[in-house]
């Protein structure tokens, strides 16, 4: 079984991020670039299951600008056998993503795609929804348990309220939450390994894809700022103020 | 123009995330229809009928939907699709699941957790954990959106009747089944919902201690919430979670216990009313946001808040 996993460039999770001044948007330029967290969750899980037996071949796919081939390389040191990478320098939004990877697993039929429940810059959480109605799929979002068995998949999903189960009939398309498990750094060796391995260079156009934007940003602002408040003394002194000054017990 | 809001609904009441994010759905021009779909659910389309906005409610009431599953739902609201133009849903577990995948059916983008209407194609969200405030447009005829709950206030459920009418379930596709739930029991009030959150962060050094924060949580009627670093520390389950990857509370009060206030918590818990911060270290992000800031040994401070209420 093949497992196709996604990966996204963004702006490294510790990294402070800018609002542009003239609105346009957020500071992408000299920035540390990693790959998105859920990401990073996703190309582990796929990696333990082929250290299980359950799969033979990762295929990591990033769409986007040159500098994509970074984040597939971090993908195969850390495991992944080998590249697809949709060059764009188009904002590719989730509907366009979805229906370029819908054509990989046209032309590859992974058992499985694993991708992360959200990139962590534009907070979506659409793309693996949207690749499991394209392709007809089942989907098992948010998961923080994956069991394969025979022909099915076994998910467990982190839902409001607490944890749902699902059965789902593979090929079948897993987005992943925090807990699901906690991905490994790539060793030294596996990085010169990983600069071995093929990396596939595609366009949105050989795969029949239009990736002009629906959705245009009119607009970014920075939020408002939040004052500091006071420092309170003691308990006796924050209930009282809780009660007189602000009301709210 | 006429929009389709799906009503979500547990113990035969209405969810109150679905009460506030309906309110977005008025707030667009022309008919707001309301979908209610599960099995024996005569008391919540009952309330779901009095849900002021509403000019007509469409239910499902089906043994196959005693569980709702993206795949069956998705194609229940995909079949009377051609009727709508907007389609929204509250940005819950059950919203973010189903609606990107009736957006792919559809052909159209998504437009995830919007906080405000702008006009009829045009929306506010956040992007970047909250850190920064985008307004987007959409060109797609058919639109559909998710809405953050903590954005919009509840509207009530104290209108006449709207009309309401019966659909069927066709085509419903069985790739996927239901196998279990486990629900965290708790007489706390939902996170989602509460007035007052009392949330604690690695501070609490254990899970046993988060047992301080259930004392006061008691006395104040609180839920209780966690940071990430808790969650991943495993002192509570991730449903605890506040923050960006969990959940977006805005209570009158909330109350972070032995929190830093790291960037990914503070985007989940900011817009709450009034913020307390109890912390040993003076340094610490979250005095930043708080309204009131108390320096000190959590250990020492929530027996003494207890005492206190």
């Amino acid at each position: 079984m093949k497992i196709l996993v996604p990966v996204k460039r963004v702006i490294d999770p510790y990294v402070n991020i800018r609002v542009k001044s003239d609105q346009t948007g957020v500071e992408t330029e000299n920035v540390k670039m990693s790959m998105n967290p859920f990401c990073e969750i996703a190309v582990e899980e796929a990696i333990r299951l082929k250290e299980a037996g359950k799969a033979e071949e990762i295929i990591a796919v990033s769409i986007g600008n040159q500098s994509c081939q970074e984040t597939i390389r971090t993908a195969l040191a850390m495991g992944a056998d080998r590249g697809i990478h949709v060059l764009t320098e188009e904002k590719v939004e989730p509907i366009s993503i979805a229906k370029i990877l819908a054509k990989i697993c046209e032309s590859e039929s992974p058992g499985l795609v694993i991708s992360g429940k959200q990139a962590i810059d534009g907070d979506n959480n659409q793309t693996g929804q949207m690749l499991a109605a394209l392709t007809d799929m089942p989907q098992g979002t948010f998961a923080s348990k994956v069991e394969i068995d025979g022909d099915k998949v076994k998910v467990t999903r982190e839902i409001d309220g607490g944890l749902q189960t699902v059965n789902l009939n593979m090929p079948a398309i897993i987005t992943t939450d925090l807990r699901l498990n906690e991905p490994r750094y790539a060793s030294l060796p596996n990085i010169m390994k990983a600069k071995k391995k093929p990396i596939d260079q595609k366009s949105p156009n050989d795969y029949g894809v239009d990736v002009t934007p629906r959705v245009s940003i009119l607009k970014v602002i920075e939020p408002p700022k939040r004052q500091a408040g006071i420092k309170v003394e003691n308990v006796g002194d924050l209930v009282e103020k809780l009660k007189n000054e602000a009301g709210v017990i | 123009m006429t929009s389709l809001f799906y009503i979500e609904h547990a113990n035969g009441k209405v969810s109150d995330q679905s009460l506030k994010a309906i309110t977005a759905a008025s707030q667009i021009e022309g008919d707001v229809h309301g979908l209610i779909v599960g099995s024996n659910i005569d008391e919540a389309v009952a309330e779901a009928s009095k849900i002021n906005g509403l000019s007509k409610l469409l239910h499902l009431d089906d043994a196959a939907f005693d569980n709702v599953l993206a795949e069956k739902l998705t194609q229940v609201i995909f079949n009377i699709a051609g009727d709508y133009d907007y389609f929204l849903a509250a940005a819950t577990t059950t919203g973010k699941n189903v609606m990107p995948r009736l957006a792919a059916k559809l052909d159209v983008s998504q437009i995830s957790e919007i906080v405000a209407v702008e006009s009829a194609d045009t929306f506010i969200r956040t992007i970047y954990a909250g850190n920064a405030i985008a307004t987007v447009q959409t060109s797609d005829a058919k639109k559909v959106l998710t809405v953050r709950p903590t954005a919009f206030k509840a509207a009530t459920t104290d209108s006449a009747e709207c009309e309401v009418a019966k659909i069927n379930a066709e085509n419903i596709p069985s790739i996927s089944e239901f196998v279990g739930e486990e629900l965290t029991k708790s007489d706390r009030p939902e996170l989602t919902s509460a007035k007052t959150i009392i949330s604690g962060g690695r501070g609490m050094q254990n899970g046993e201690n988060f047992e301080l924060l259930d004392k006061v949580a008691e006395k104040l009627g609180a839920a209780v919430g966690a940071s990430r670093a808790a969650v991943d520390a495993g002192f509570v389950p991730n449903d605890y979670q506040v923050g960006q990857t969990g959940k977006v509370v805005a209570p009158e009060l909330y109350i972070a216990v032995g929190i830093s206030g790291a960037i990914q918590h503070l985007a989940g818990m900011k817009d709450s009313k009034i913020i307390v911060a109890i912390n040993k270290d003076e340094e610490a992000p979250i005095f930043d946001v708080a309204d009131y800031g108390l320096v000190a040994d959590l250990f020492q401070v929530l027996p003494e808040l207890e005492q206190a209420l």
